[in-house]
């Protein structure tokens, strides 16, 4: 095939070169997934649209890859090291398996630092080991100063599935309960907090955890988990977004219940930005029956990343394939989904 | 969190209601003039907890969706320019000008930045010497004084290399136009909090009075709101017209007089074309003598810009309070975020942006 012969799909159509909202996990992202990866790659595993595929190789395994582009590098709470071995754990473990092993592909840019590689490479070590998984394979390519943007990361990683769990958005149903594992956004404002200089009475740190231990002792409850989901770019408002239309159920949030750090708080409303669509790096959504939250909850609080975990909100019969909130006034509204990425207002 | 949670409350707001619901006898059709209230009150609801008698209806002060298309236009040619670099608030880079937007300029080559503030932009020309430094300068009077103090610094550190696309807009003017169009419902005016915590209050006198309209200064949480709507309704049932201030913790009937000052030495008033309302006569701020040379529109001499405004588009009668957006025809049709027919379903502050974003009841009650 050439380029001129090549047709594009059609929602595709209306920007003819990549855009940044095209990686940032709104609808552009998704309409990139819908009408270009899933039709070309075929329909099989991939077309869960899960956070990673399971694939029946005599044992069943859980298998994911992500690519990290982050800047800076190092930010607080954590470096792009740490966030590529935590990213691609979460993804495998969102599908109740137990992450085992992961591959490395470093694209290096000609003159970064040594010293920064080096930590970058000693942080994701210590990531890997915290969370139980090794590093079994990897590739290292160098590009020409200016191709590049210093260190892009990519890892791959694939756990063990134990018997009878299914884990997948399009298992949500009416009845079940909400729950996020602690405070929203934390990640993304981190970043633009250091990106854009700002500063706020106390620093705002990444996120970034690896949240397998923590789904093995809500999974070792015994309860029926349906979803999780690590909503990373888009946010909250995305991931719930997606699980809504997998599984063709509504989704009825109570606004005030959603936990956000107060200075996280105070940047989202300095730059106009709403933290249910601000990134995290260590929080999961789980979707359990309603007899079957208060085990989760303990469960998760019993770890760090899940001190702050609670209920936000229920899973209805009623407004299929949408988001809702109740306000704090008591009025009901749409959580829609960002089309890019989310851009601060003027004033 | 302080400032945040105390002006959130379920409580208070109720009350706040319930004495709205209390002294309305009437119907009254009031206009936020902000879209910064705009967001607010759909977001929260607050259009469906009042009255049925109380009708909000959505105002022009969204600076993205009044900036005219040749103004976009001219800065998607000057983005494109080899040598540019271009910087922009993040919110004006998704407004569609002729058929494209700044994003689609940055992914085609141009260097197209985002800044927080145009300081920043100047810190980039100090910084990028061999470069061109464009700053793209809109908005009310709130972001005035930024702009204006950016113009002057970059002067008086004789940056040859830095200018501005100015297209500023003045709220006063655009009450006057709206309550003297023939088509006009509004009754009382919540005056935009930011802008009067710069220009204070003064200026809204002779208009309450010549138009006999109550005009409050309010604020943009859900009780500054409730409390605004409260003392607007208030002074409609008294037959009041006045103007009154519901939003004291930020704003003084004088304003910020240094940064008035800092606005009146680098800018004079002109007439302005606001997208989808027309040209409005003294509506606007430009570069002023001493300044222009460091006006990007005329360094870059921008010619045969033929603007295409899409025929399908109401963005102007939403912006005069006219029409509702869910009211226009291509409403969530031909008409979404995805795919914007006017800037005001792309803005932050955008109404119709509003609307989709929260505000889709109707499909959320038919839906299955």
């Amino acid at each position: 095939m050439t380029l001129d012969s090549w047709s594009c799909p059609m929602p595709l159509r209306d920007h003819p070169t990549i855009v940044m909202g095209h990686g940032g996990g709104g609808q552009l992202s998704a309409e990139l997934i819908e009408h270009l990866f899933v039709p070309a790659f075929g329909r099989g595993e991939l077309a869960d649209l899960a956070d990673a595929a399971v694939l029946d190789t005599g044992g069943r395994v859980s298998f994911s890859t992500d690519t990290f582009v982050v800047r800076p590098r190092f930010f607080p709470g954590g470096d792009i090291g740490e966030l590529a071995v935590n990213g691609t754990v979460n993804d495998v473990a969102m599908r109740g398996a137990v992450p085992r092993f992961l591959s490395v592909g470093l694209v290096l840019e000609e003159g970064l630092p040594m010293a920064e590689l080096g930590v970058i490479v000693e942080s994701m070590a210590a990531a890997a080991a915290h969370a139980g998984v090794t590093i079994v394979t990897g590739d290292t390519k160098v590009v020409d100063r200016g191709h590049g943007d210093g260190v892009f990361v990519n890892t791959t990683g694939i756990g063990i599935l134990p018997d009878g769990v299914d884990i997948r958005p399009q298992r949500a149903r009416p009845g079940d309960v909400v729950i996020v594992s602690g405070t929203v956004g934390d990640h993304g404002m981190a970043i633009m907090s250091v990106r854009e200089g700002l500063e706020f009475e106390s620093t705002i740190r990444s996120d970034t955890a690896a949240l397998n231990h923590m789904i093995g002792t809500v999974l070792g409850t015994g309860a029926d988990v349906h979803v999780l989901r690590d909503p990373t770019r888009g946010g909250l408002a995305a991931s719930l977004n997606e699980i809504a239309k997998a599984a063709d159920v509504g989704i009825l949030l109570d606004e005030r219940s959603i936990p956000v750090d107060r200075t996280v708080a105070a940047a989202c409303e300095l730059l106009g930005m709403d933290p249910m669509y601000v990134a995290n790096e260590g929080k999961v959504v789980a979707f359990v029956p309603a007899g079957d939250a208060d085990r989760v909850l303990e469960a998760m609080r019993l770890h760090p990343e899940g001190e702050r975990a609670t209920v936000i909100g229920e899973v209805t019969a009623t407004h299929r394939g949408m988001v809702a909130a109740r306000t704090p006034l008591g009025a009901t509204r749409v959580v829609d989904m960002q089309v890019g990425e989310q851009l601060p207002r003027i004033c | 969190m302080k400032y945040l949670e105390e002006f959130r409350d379920a409580g208070v707001a109720r009350r706040l209601l319930d004495d709205i619901a209390a002294i309305t006898t009437k119907h009254h059709v009031l206009m936020e003039v902000c879209g910064g209230q705009t967001h607010s009150i759909i977001r929260n609801g607050i259009d469906r907890l009042l009255p049925d008698h109380i009708e909000m209806v959505h105002g022009p002060g969204c600076p993205v969706c009044v900036t005219p298309l040749e103004t976009i236009d001219k800065a998607l040619e000057i983005a494109s320019r080899d040598g540019v670099i271009f910087c922009s608030f993040g919110d004006m880079l998704r407004v569609p000008g002729s058929g494209r937007d700044l994003f689609s300029v940055k992914s085609a080559g141009g260097d197209v930045r985002i800044v927080y503030s145009p300081l920043d932009a100047v810190k980039i020309a100090r910084d990028n010497p061999d470069r061109e430094v464009v700053f793209f300068g809109i908005g009310f009077e709130t972001t005035a004084p930024a702009n204006a103090m950016a113009v002057y610094q970059a002067k008086r550190e004789g940056l040859e290399n830095f200018s501005m696309l100015v297209s500023h807009v003045l709220v006063p003017p655009a009450m006057r136009a709206i309550l003297d169009s023939p088509a006009n419902r509004v009754e009382a005016f919540l005056a935009a909090g930011h802008v009067c915590s710069v220009m204070g209050y003064e200026q809204y006198f002779p208009i309450a009075q010549q138009y006999g309209t109550p005009i409050v200064v309010t604020g943009f949480e859900p009780l500054d709101l409730l409390h605004g709507i409260k003392m607007a309704v208030a002074q409609l049932e008294e037959g009041r017209a006045e103007v009154e201030n519901a939003y004291e913790r930020a704003v003084t009937r004088e304003g910020n007089i240094p940064a008035q000052q800092m606005v009146q030495d680098v800018f004079t008033t002109v007439d302005r074309n606001w997208r989808g309302v027309g040209m409005i006569p003294m509506s606007g701020w430009a570069l002023a003598g001493a300044y222009r040379d460091l006006d990007a529109a005329e360094r870059f001499t921008v010619t045969d810009i033929a603007t295409v405004e899409s025929p399908l588009c109401h963005a102007g009668e939403v912006l005069q309070g006219t029409m509702k957006p869910d009211e226009c025809p291509a409403f969530g049709k031909e008409c979404t975020p995805r795919a914007p027919l006017g800037a005001t379903m792309v803005s932050a502050e955008g109404a119709c942006a509003a609307y989709y974003l929260y505000g889709r009841y109707e499909e959320l009650e038919t839906a299955r």
